[in-house]
């Protein structure tokens, strides 16, 4: 269950997306969320859905993982956009009954907001796919490098991040073995009535938070011993590397952005 | 022979109440080179002792002198790079995210620029023979390959001493084997001193000299010929029985009339699930 929502998500592969550097991939991302709302008129939403064609296109993954990522978050749009066409007053009104109304603009604005949200999911998806989860929190520790100037622990912030994520595979398995042994013990996981099935839970959290604890201490005593002593004067083994093919991608970011400040009505 | 480390007349207690000390008046030395064993039961302070030797813990009395280094505030960094720790989980102490980066762990603390890093968790992993793992996530290796990788971690520090604590007791006895003998082939070839803390008997034979520690105290101090020869003592000294042993003793503990003759694993559970209809 935990594993498609961390894990699952990236593909390995060796398309152009992929061997982008991550920082490239997390600041477009950051970047296209941004500009999107530039866009008003039909013209910039289509130069808008030809970019991320384009971009899911040169991913090389198949377009049905993006729509397994609209999956969960469908109820949320489609309220969204009910909301946006009944709730829209304009010129050409078709139907009103109420406080409701449908006009033609309503239903102009419910498919712009859909459009949207649909690029939006395909753009942060395109970004989990093709970066690995470690290769994001490298991205996202020089990214924030400049905030240690107001004192943000960003180097403790990577660590613990990184920490993180090697040891969700590590709890994962430890769940599965408490599971079973609960199991063996009589316990039904997922049956029952909701109460009963959050009751069930509690002796799954217990021992699994107890020996969290453990591990973090015994994870703590290790690294002093191996002369961890905070990230002052500590260097780093892995290196991110700049190249051509990623500044060629910020310029394609910030063409799109002045494309669609000419575009916009 | 020079000593590496000399511990003179350690104590320690857990807490202040605490009346029985971990460690009580506790003095031995190691030559360079030379491989030490601790064994003891569970709680007589060997893992304290283990602990006391890097700075982990500091003692309450007495000193501890590894190399040139008298253990205090100051020197402590020191002597941690000179000694390196295994401890028993072998999850527990996998920092990175993959092999390389966790056996460059103990670099970046040190501050060592990228070139020569890469260069030392190369040559550290081929070493330990797992050079061609260098990429894995620790998810996908097994007990003993974790172990490998963390002496890995200690070797590219270029330590002196190399400290096992249970080292080997999670594991199978295949990663068991595996360990040791990767322990051997880096003490020989680094010219490393280790002490073993080990309830497991083919590890205690490894060593040049075995040291017997029982709360807080050290009794006994001999080769492994001497110690072994002791023959019933030992399981008091807290080397390991077989499991089915351990439970028909602790079964015979809590009042359980028990068979006495030896009992296989398979044995045991036969034993176990018709005990309640035999009586």
């Amino acid at each position: 269950m935990m594993d498609k929502l961390i894990f699952g998500r990236y593909i390995p592969g060796s398309s152009l997306i992929h061997r982008l550097d991550p920082r490239t991939k997390l600041m477009g991302a950051i970047f296209f969320i941004i500009i999107i709302f530039l866009a008003n008129n039909v013209w910039t939403y289509l130069t808008l859905a030809l970019f991320v064609a384009l971009a899911v296109g040169l991913s090389k993954i198949k377009v049905s993982f993006f729509i397994n990522g609209i999956k969960p978050l469908i109820w949320l749009i489609l309220f969204t956009v009910i909301l946006q066409i009944l709730f829209t007053s304009g010129q050409t009104i078709y139907f009103r009954f109420g406080p409701f109304i449908l006009s033609e603009e309503g239903l102009i604005n419910g498919a712009f907001i859909f459009m949207r949200f649909v690029l939006i999911i395909f753009m942060s998806t395109l970004l989990t796919l093709t970066t690995m989860p470690l290769s994001l929190s490298d991205a996202i520790e020089y990214l924030l490098r400049p905030l240690a100037v107001i004192k943000v622990p960003v180097h403790e912030i990577a660590l613990m991040l990184s920490i993180a994520l090697r040891f969700v595979p590590t709890l994962m398995d430890e769940t599965e073995k408490i599971m079973n042994a609960q199991r063996a013990r009589g316990i039904d996981f997922g049956e029952g009535n909701l109460y009963e099935q959050m009751k069930s839970i509690v002796p799954l959290l217990i021992p699994l938070f107890v020996s969290s604890f453990n591990r973090a201490e015994e994870l703590a005593t290790a690294m002093e011993a191996r002369g961890y002593k905070g990230g002052e004067g500590r260097s780093k083994y892995r290196q991110l590397s700049w190249e051509t093919k990623d500044t060629v991608t910020i310029i394609a970011f910030l063409g799109l952005a002045v494309l669609l400040l000419l575009l916009k009505t | 022979m020079n000593e590496i480390v000399t511990v003179n007349q350690i104590s320690y207690h857990y807490t202040e109440e605490d009346a029985r000390p971990a460690l009580n008046d506790v003095s031995f030395s190691i030559n360079k080179g030379e491989w030490i064993a601790i064994i003891g039961p569970n709680g007589s302070g060997k893992s304290t002792l283990a602990k006391a030797i890097n700075g982990l813990i500091e003692p309450s009395g007495g000193e501890v002198k590894v190399g040139p280094y008298e253990l205090n505030e100051e020197n402590i960094w020191s002597i941690r790079e000179m000694v390196g720790m295994v401890f028993q989980n072998p999850d527990n102490q996998f920092v990175g995210s993959t092999v390389q980066d966790d056996v460059a762990f103990g670099l970046e603390n040190q501050g060592l620029p990228r070139e020569e890093m890469v260069e030392r968790v190369r040559e550290a992993l081929e070493k330990v023979n797992m050079l061609e793992f260098a990429e894995r996530e620790p998810a996908r290796l097994s007990g003993g390959q974790k172990q490998r990788v963390a002496i890995a971690g200690i070797v590219a520090l270029r330590p002196d001493i190399m400290i096992l604590d249970e080292a080997t007791s999670m594991l199978d006895p295949k990663g068991r084997e595996e360990v040791l003998r990767t322990v051997k082939e880096v003490k020989e070839r680094e010219n490393l001193s280790v002490i073993s803390i080990t309830h497991d008997i083919d590890e205690a034979a490894s060593a040049n000299r075995i040291l017997v520690m029982r709360e807080g105290k050290l009794i006994k101090e001999g080769t492994p010929e001497e110690i072994f020869s002791y023959g019933d003592q030992l399981i008091e000294m807290g080397l390991d029985l077989p499991f089915p042993e351990k439970l028909k003793s602790s079964l015979k503990n809590s009042g359980i009339n028990v068979p006495s003759e030896y009992l296989t694993e398979e044995g045991m559970v036969e034993w176990l699930w018709t005990y309640d209809s035999k009586k």
